[in-house]
């Protein structure tokens, strides 16, 4: 079958084996750089599972050291009751766990219509607008924040006027809570089709009526994602706490008190010599973060449903 | 045009133009929009602004010897924050190094096929859930588990190589190793999450045209992938930086709060935020002004550093976007 024109002299396939050989393509298990390449995959499997071993050792810790009292017999003490003081046995983290669930409630109402109402300004009425484009900056440099500041701000604008109260904790943790909210919020609206809006465009909807019948409802899985990390974070938070809500050994009664909160309960009890406390600080970081989980597994499990 | 409208609603249609009063709603909600939007910048100015008001006496009285002096006495009224900024660079420095280190190779771990899809949400699950764990709970840990752990070595270390300016003291407790070791854990995740979307944003044509000429998969990564990447890495370890800066709580429980400027490891430090942490609530009104203060440097460091960060991930993402 081989036409080859007889005029021509060159002949590509025609180079002698001596000249050039062949390139040997089977792979050389032995060979200098895939040893190298094996044992960087080594290494690398070993900081993935070395990453992991902190987790693991804080979960256990909380489940052997905080485990025995909040999963044990007298866990309605260690829920509801008072934290002991000095040499006391028992008592429990009940104001803490409810001043934390008042702040983080307070810190939602002030930050969630807010953010999400900015989100709306962002993501979908002006999103090329200098307006738009300076508060998302503003929000992302707001997320590097660090949490402290917050306090001290509110001590500035708040405390220093009205004193330690639950109210100005909750604003701490709002200040925090809102550009998480924001950005979450915006992304997910700015993931809804054009096409959905245009079509509402079309039947003569206005702005409003698009944002509030399509844009909101489509994203809604998105901005709820946003909302719960949102609150968990702010659930776990301390530092805004310190010097804003302070701590109080009894049951919040009005938002302008001193409140207790879990976070500085833990903090205040991890340094006090007394085993009872050591331990009400395992259990109470054990109800913390089974808390900041549970809203962790609701973010996950409302933005399955994702556009 | 408004008569296709009419006609569509005579014939009992859903559309039709808006009404007056669906037009009032429409400005008044845009309007309650537009000014949440403005809220953020608002709120952004009103922190500098009442941080700066609260300062304002300190930096006056002090000035930059605040921050150059490191003694802080409140009885003396004597106040400057050196060994804080030192501790506070110190610390998110080797929590960098640690954290970022481990950050990439998860990242790199996550994103480069080295397991199926089912063990990479496994170990996405574990980074996630590492940056869920409150700071405050980290200090507790460090404070019952590494502490303890950490001082055998660190006694040998200090024995046998104490002429090395890392390991020049002993660990009596609290001290910097201990902060930076979970400052590294806290800001793990964050590196490893920007980092997986700068791998991520890289064309896949780009790691088979490498594969293709005959690389192995650590050549690929380390020649082709990582400096295809190194833009949104180093986004990922700016603003783990940044966080690191600004951490609180594990740090005012781990680091000593001692207002001293050292190299070893194992001694007791402070930083910025844990000083905030540690004096505020029982500090008069001079102390206060001084702490205003610190916020503020505290604040123009990490801010500074976010930017940078935020600015190195906006090119990161123009790159590959094409975006204007």
């Amino acid at each position: 079958m081989r036409t080859m024109n007889p005029t021509s002299t060159i002949d590509l396939t025609a180079r002698p084996e001596e000249i050039r050989p062949r390139p040997n393509l089977d792979r050389q298990t032995l060979e200098p750089r895939a040893l190298k390449s094996g044992f960087l995959t080594g290494l690398t499997w070993l900081a993935a599972v070395l990453a992991a071993v902190p987790l693991f050792s804080v979960i256990y810790m909380l489940l052997i050291q905080g485990g025995s009292r909040l999963f044990g017999s007298d866990v309605v003490e260690v829920l509801t009751g008072l934290p002991p003081a000095g040499f006391e046995m028992g008592g429990g983290i009940g104001p803490a766990i409810l001043g934390t669930l008042v702040m983080v409630g307070i810190a939602s109402a002030i930050s969630i219509p807010l953010g999400i109402l900015a989100s709306i300004y962002l993501g979908v009425l002006e999103p090329k607008s200098r307006l738009a484009s300076t508060s998302r900056f503003l929000a992302k440099v707001l997320t590097g924040f660090p949490s402290i500041l917050a306090g001290v701000f509110v001590y500035a604008v708040l405390v220093i006027r009205f004193g330690y109260s639950a109210m100005a904790g909750g604003v701490a943790l709002a200040v925090l809570m809102l550009p998480t909210v924001v950005l979450a919020a915006e992304e997910a609206m700015a993931q809804v089709p054009q096409r959905m809006k245009d079509a509402a465009y079309g039947m003569g909807c206005t702005q409003t009526q698009v944002i509030l019948k399509v844009v909101l409802p489509t994203a809604l899985p998105g901005i709820l994602t946003g909302v719960m990390l949102a609150i968990a974070g702010a659930a776990g938070e301390s530092a805004p706490l310190l010097f804003t809500a302070l701590f109080s050994n009894y049951y919040i009664s009005e938002l302008a008190e001193p409140t207790a909160s879990l976070s500085i309960l833990i903090y205040n009890f991890s340094g006090m010599p007394f085993e009872n406390q050591i331990e009400l600080a395992w259990t109470a970081s054990l109800a913390l973060v089974l808390i900041v989980l549970m809203f962790n597994i609701l973010a996950r499990i409302v933005g399955r449903s994702k556009v | 045009m408004s008569n296709l409208f009419q006609a569509a609603n005579a014939s009992g249609g859903v559309s039709g133009p808006p009404s007056a009063g669906e037009y009032a709603t429409d400005r008044l909600f845009r309007g309650i929009a537009l000014s949440s939007a403005f809220v953020i910048i608002l709120l952004v100015a009103y922190i500098l602004w009442e941080l700066g008001r609260e300062a304002a006496p300190a930096v006056g009285e002090y000035g930059l010897s605040f921050i150059t002096g490191s003694t802080w006495n409140a009885s003396k009224a004597q106040f400057s924050v050196l060994p804080e900024i030192w501790g506070t660079l110190y610390s998110s420095l080797l929590a960098l190094v640690l954290g970022g280190a481990f950050g990439i190779a998860i990242a790199i771990f996550l994103t480069q096929d080295f397991i199926n899809h089912r063990l990479a949400t496994v170990f996405r699950t574990i980074v996630e859930m590492l940056a869920a764990i409150p700071s405050v709970v980290f200090g507790l840990w460090g404070i019952y588990v590494l502490i303890p752990l950490l001082k055998p070595g660190a006694e040998w270390l200090h024995q046998s190589l104490g002429w090395f300016p890392l390991f020049g003291t002993d660990l009596a407790g609290p001290g910097m190793a201990p902060a930076a070791l979970v400052l590294a854990i806290m800001i793990l995740p964050t590196v490893a999450a920007i980092s997986v979307d700068a791998f991520r944003r890289i064309p896949y044509k780009v790691k088979e045209a490498a594969y293709g000429m005959g690389t192995t998969r650590w050549e690929a990564i380390l020649k082709v992938m990582l400096p295809t990447a190194s833009s949104g890495v180093l986004a990922a370890l700016v603003l783990g930086f940044g966080r690191a800066l600004g951490e609180t709580m594990a740090l005012a429980m781990l680091i000593g709060n001692s207002n001293q400027i050292s190299l070893s490891l194992f001694s007791p430090a402070n930083t910025l935020a844990s000083l905030l942490a540690s004096n505020f609530p029982e500090a008069g009104r001079v102390e206060v002004q001084a702490l205003m203060y610190a916020a503020l440097v505290l604040l123009a460091i990490t801010f500074l550093v976010n930017v940078a960060g935020l600015a190195v991930q906006q090119y990161t993402i123009r790159k590959f976007e094409g975006k204007p």
